[in-house]
């Protein structure tokens, strides 16, 4: 047992979040340059043969600078896609979401869309895309209309593993959603003064950031597992990345909470990039699953099927 | 990162396992409530069969007797002595607290009496820190030790002192300096249990056990060569004993909630959930995956610096509540016929003494009042409320 980061794993760490504070807007094919998208691509398609525990650290700091790339959608289709598809977002020249349900993620900026049919996910060719705007700018939904199947991609008994590896890059982004919330709010109230004294210093106000920074340290606790569960194709990855997505997207839709109480009204202005964090985190929330549907499929595992 | 056991891990803990398996006798397996874990003859038998095998002591040093392995064997021992439901070695607090502030402070002379002693459990201690006017703010202390030629003469009260109605010795704080203000003046010294003008009178709690205790010092004389540290400078060390208290603890809670966690599952069939009951459940099991991937977590920094790191400190607030919530969780399945007592109650009675027990959690070792307010300012930095 040994959960100490690698000396990559920290300058991968160190590079995303300079680059993401510098670069606000980054493009799919800037991430490219710098061998993110490909980084659990295979080295003889143009990738860097990377595990999924160094991407993780990407999504975490993708979640922390509220990265508006359609990296989530593509990392969690990427294993699955053809060769030659994998090389091609390596490269940056092409980018993936996966149209499952009504509402599709990342409509805006992904350059394909797959799409299940019968029991093969299909590309989607020729379909007309609507954007419509979400409370998260920087993660929009939108409805496909039209097209057709093109080429097979991948047999769609992998969907649940897909579902799995979508579930831990959402728990790791909500983990540094919130993390960065959390940041800011101690941040203002070591700083703030009102009757005298910073307003960090009353108990009132300094307990619910303890409880913030407790419940994203267990979050950030599961969503590593998850990731490893993931990285090495554990038997418990499912029932790990359906752990890590419930308890990571409430506890930072609770830290973002938390954080904007103890910052007052500024918290509650449009101008403090607050809101944005907060929105992100509501967005995870309610992706794949609500976190008591989560849950519900851990009990079952626990209760009907005797596992884990 | 890897979440598995190493090679030389998996022995270890294969090793202990099927130790507990062939020498814990079965009338010691299971859960005896409050003082008959602590205080009856067999345990001593048990903890002496625990140091002969060497498990105690096993992140010790080895010029103090220990096996001088890395914390992480310690933390692997710990899971499997909840994991078997043996009781602990009777000497939690001298091997958890009294010991490695010896070993910081002592002298050699100190060091060569009291370290083989403890972990052999010949010899048990106790803490007396507390006092009925210094609780949460310790530096309160007011229990005198006045010096008079080579001892220390000592009158005052300490409370919730565990084991002490058992204990040979005491590491105790005491205020030297009668003119001492808060965190001067105070002198930390190993006190004889046996003493005289030494009494001990336990205190029956919620459970309607007697884990703890009050000690009266009524002219009780210390030799001042049991000083531990420097007179007067009672305070560095007592804080070499709080920061033990954390340690690899965390292990040995994360395991004794996994247990919690098999007997709640194994009721929940027994008896079925609801699906509120069922969502509860789900998310106390994700509690615990949480608490255990954190107690490994918080190793990394114990293991580099020798303290541990910031995760550790989160560990028994969360614990305690998830305790809390997982033993009224039980009596929330088993309905009325929960708090019926033995034998009439169900599982021997187990979780209705589990929920009462459970309730100091969040007072014992730091409440949580206390934890919250040592995150807020020693891990997130916040300025400090008083």
């Amino acid at each position: 047992m040994d959960l100490a980061f690698t000396e990559l794993q920290d300058e991968l760490r160190a590079q995303a979040r300079g680059f993401l504070e510098s670069t606000p807007e980054p493009t799919f094919a800037a991430l490219a340059e710098l061998g993110w998208t490909g980084a659990g691509v295979a080295a003889e398609h143009g990738g860097a043969g990377l595990s999924f525990l160094e991407e993780a650290v990407i999504h975490e700091e993708a979640g922390r600078a509220l990265l508006h790339a359609p990296l989530w959608s593509t990392s969690a289709l990427l294993p699955f896609l053809p060769a030659e598809d994998q090389a091609a977002v390596a490269a940056g020249t092409s980018s993936w979401t996966l149209a499952l349900g009504p509402l599709v993620p990342d409509l805006d900026t992904a350059t394909n869309v797959a799409v299940p049919g019968g029991d093969t996910v299909w590309e989607l060719v020729g379909c007309e895309r609507e954007i419509l705007p979400t409370n998260d700018s920087t993660r929009p939904l939108g409805v496909v209309s039209g097209g057709e199947p093109g080429r097979e991609l991948f047999a769609s008994d992998a969907l649940p593993a897909l579902r799995t590896r979508s579930l831990a890059i959402l728990a790791l982004e909500a983990v540094g959603v919130g993390t960065r919330a959390l940041e800011l709010a101690v941040e203002y109230v070591k700083d703030r003064a009102q009757f005298g004294r910073p307003i960090g210093s009353y108990q009132a106000v300094s307990h619910p950031l303890a409880t913030a920074y407790t419940e994203l340290e267990l979050a950030r606790s599961l969503a590593w597992w998850a990731a490893w569960c993931v990285a090495e194709d554990d038997p418990q990855a499912a029932v790990a990345a359906a752990a890590a997505g419930a308890e990571a997207a409430d506890a930072a839709v609770a830290a973002c909470e938390r954080a904007i109480q103890a910052h007052g009204g500024i918290g509650f202005t449009w101008e403090h990039v607050l809101h944005r964090l907060y929105k992100r985190a509501l967005g995870i929330q309610s992706w794949e699953a609500p976190s008591a549907q989560l849950r519900a499929e851990v009990a079952s595992e626990l209760l009907d099927r005797g596992g884990t | 990162m890897d979440f598995r056991d190493t090679a030389e891990e998996a022995r270890f803990r294969e090793e202990v396992r099927a130790w507990f398996d062939e020498n814990l006798p079965e009338e010691l397996r299971g859960h005896r409530g409050g003082a008959a874990r602590f205080d009856g003859p067999e345990v001593r038998a048990w903890s002496r069969a625990l140091y002969d095998a060497g498990w105690s002591g096993i992140s010790w040093p080895s010029e103090y007797g220990g096996r001088g392995l890395s914390p992480r064997f310690q933390a692997i021992y710990l899971e499997e002595e909840a994991r078997a439901e043996a009781p602990p070695h009777i000497g939690v607090i001298g091997l958890g607290m009294a010991g490695p502030t010896i070993m910081a402070h002592g002298t050699d002379e100190q060091k060569a009496r009291y370290l083989q002693p403890l972990l052999a459990a010949d010899e048990i201690w106790c803490q007396g820190f507390s006092e009925p006017g210094a609780g949460s703010d310790l530096a309160g202390v007011r229990t005198s030790a006045r010096l008079d030629g080579d001892r220390f003469v000592l009158d005052g009260q300490k409370v919730w002192s565990s084991y002490a109605h058992i204990a040979d010795f005491c590491i105790l704080l005491t205020r030297s300096d009668p003119d001492s203000e808060r965190h001067e003046g105070l002198t930390y010294m190993v006190v004889d249990m046996h003493a005289p003008g030494v009494e001990v009178r336990p205190l029956t709690q919620i459970t309607g056990e007697a884990e703890f205790n009050e000690i009266f010092f009524a002219n009780a004389e210390v030799p001042v060569e049991n000083v531990l540290g420097e007179i007067g400078g009672g305070w560095r060390v007592a804080m070499t004993t709080l920061l033990h208290e954390r340690g690899t603890l965390g292990f040995a809670l994360v395991a004794r909630l996994e247990v919690q966690m098999r007997k709640l599952l194994a009721l929940a069939r027994d008896r079925g959930a609801s699906p509120t009951q069922r969502d509860a459940i789900a998310r106390e099991w994700i509690q615990l995956q949480a608490l255990r991937v954190t107690a490994y977590r918080s190793l990394v920094a114990l293991e580099r610096t020798g303290v541990p790191g910031p995760e550790g400190s989160i560990l028994k607030l969360q614990w305690s509540e998830a305790n809390q919530r997982v033993t009224a969780l039980a009596l929330d399945l088993l309905g009325p016929d929960a708090q019926l007592l033995p034998p009439n109650g169900p599982y021997g009675g187990y979780w209705a003494v589990q929920q009462l027990r459970s309730r100091g959690n969040t007072i014992e070792a730091g409440t949580s009042e206390i934890l919250r307010s040592i995150v807020a300012e020693r891990v997130l930095g916040l300025p400090r409320s008083r």
